[in-house]
């Protein structure tokens, strides 16, 4: 549609070499007589589009491309997880026990809550309703708030029980077969163990109780015998690394460590084979959801701070998107409350809703993938 | 729907007006769905589960894409940017999976008889 309007009126009016005219002979800005013809050009349309609908549109369709950018963004994080995710399943499976299903669901509904005020502040932008508009704007910016604070409570949760990426935090570091943190390492795996076998046993029995309320201790009976053996476990790592791996029958040199999948050597090789050797590990847990440390092999126990790691990175990055979209719904807000906004002009409310959609829309995937692993 | 879109279009023609109904009745849905997936991670299916994990998540995705981003009423080029990114996304991640299983096969075995000879 827009594209036929210029046309039209360049063929009839042709205006262009006249604006470049005016607006070099005339040094100050008097963007009426600067697009000589249109008298009544709205004070928000700038002076290379002809109507504020080509201008909303072509706004819109720049932060399309902007949004596809930012899908391949994230789509190279997603890569990392889905070849992590193909080849160690059981890492995924360990590690994901440290995440609380309940609060990434909650945030979940916070922030398509939030996606829902969003789109209304559009409309009401679109219909003029100022007063709707501010309201809308403050809820989708509360949203954002509560989304943040959720987040915060999870990230403090992780740093406590010292699952933060990178050497000095995280307790899952192995470095030429040992742990690095002997001591983290054991709370950690009391703390992921405690919780996945709470978990197994509630897909088993009466529903989630265990992946409901996991902020809380681990099951009382169960999860302590596992908890003694997490630990002597881990212990047992620190103080005689080689034996171990020895009595493991696996000690690859250190540099093909990092390559080879857990399987046996004799269906190393294919992906599928690493994922059937995921399979055979889970069965005598008849639960898919209950891997325990003891059922990681010493090559998966390496690579299970991978897994905090991509989670932060995911859920970081989102959550930058999630403070910026904030940022600019502010913004907004401050507009809004001096009128900028109305049926004629509602272009930045529109493009970052899209924004904040997109945010949501992420995060649509990222809570099944990360909190969901089953 | 349609009605309101001409309806739009006739009195200022600045983009579409999502009626209320129509944006509570997705969020309901978006919701519904959500609690979908929780529920379907408490039944055990193997390995369908993380298709119907996924498949949901695109259910939900559309209806955010579709109708809270507006590209059911929009110029169809914004959902091709859109659908285009998917595409592109969906060859670098197809051919990343495709690529690590190849070099599997050329990794020595594990030498598990090292701990006899040394």
């Amino acid at each position: 549609m827009p594209s036929r309007d210029i046309t039209e009126d360049r063929h009839d009016a042709d205006p262009r070499p006249r604006d470049i005219t005016d607006m070099s002979s005339d040094s100050a800005p008097q963007p009426d007589k600067a697009h000589g013809g249109h008298d009544n050009r709205p004070p928000h349309l700038a002076h290379h589009f002809e109507t504020p609908k080509q201008q909303f549109e072509s706004g819109k369709l720049g932060m399309w491309l902007f949004l596809a950018t930012e899908i391949l963004m994230f789509g190279g994080l997603f890569c990392a997880y889905a070849i992590y995710r193909g080849n160690h399943q059981d890492v995924f499976l360990y590690g994901y026990g440290a995440l609380d299903k309940m609060w990434g669901a909650t945030n979940t509904v916070v922030l398509l809550a939030s996606s829902l005020t969003m789109a209304w502040a559009v409309r009401a932008a679109q219909k003029g309703q100022q007063k709707l508009l501010i309201a809308m704007l403050v809820a989708t910016f509360m949203g954002g708030v509560g989304f943040m604070g959720i987040k915060a409570v999870e990230y403090k949760a992780k740093y406590d029980h010292n699952l933060f990426p990178g050497q000095q935090f995280n307790a899952f570091y192995y470095e030429s077969g040992k742990p690095k943190y002997p001591e983290k390492l054991a709370h950690a795996i009391e703390y992921i163990d405690g919780r996945n076998a709470g978990r197994g046993g509630a897909s088993h029995g009466t529903d989630g109780q265990g992946g409901e309320h996991s902020d809380a201790a681990p099951a009382p009976g169960e999860g302590q015998v596992l908890q003694g053996a997490g630990h002597q476990q881990a212990e047992a790592d620190a103080q005689a690394p080689a034996a171990v791996i020895v009595t493991a029958s696996f000690a690859p040199p250190a540099d093909v460590t990092n390559l080879a999948p857990p399987a046996s050597p004799a269906d190393a090789g294919v992906l599928d084979s690493a994922i059937d050797h995921a399979g055979v590990v889970q069965t005598p847990h008849a639960g898919h959801t209950q891997i325990l440390w003891e059922d990681l092999s010493q090559t998966e126990r390496g690579k299970v701070h991978i897994f905090f790691e991509i989670y932060f990175l995911m859920t970081g990055l989102h959550g930058l998107h999630v403070l910026i979209g904030m940022g600019l719904i502010g913004w907004l807000i401050l507009k809004a409350r001096a009128r900028t906004f109305g049926k004629e002009y509602f272009t930045p409310v529109d493009v970052i809703g899209l924004y904040w959609h997109l945010v949501d829309l992420i995060w649509i995937f990222l809570f099944p993938l990360l909190y969901l692993i089953h | 729907m349609s009605d309101a879109h001409t309806n739009d279009d006739h009195n200022h023609g600045i983009g579409h007006i999502t009626p209320v109904s129509l944006l509570v009745g997705i969020f309901a849905l978006l919701i519904f769905f959500t609690v979908l997936t929780v529920a379907v991670t408490y039944v055990d299916l193997g390995p369908a589960n993380i298709w119907i994990a996924l498949g949901v998540a695109v259910v939900k995705g559309a209806l955010v894409g579709l109708y809270f981003m507006h590209l059911r009423y929009d110029s169809p080029f914004n959902g091709l940017i859109l659908v285009t990114a998917f595409l592109f996304l969906a060859v670098f991640i197809g051919i990343s999976l495709m690529d690590t299983g190849e070099y599997q096969r050329n990794i020595p075995p594990p030498p598990t008889v090292r701990p006899v000879t040394g």
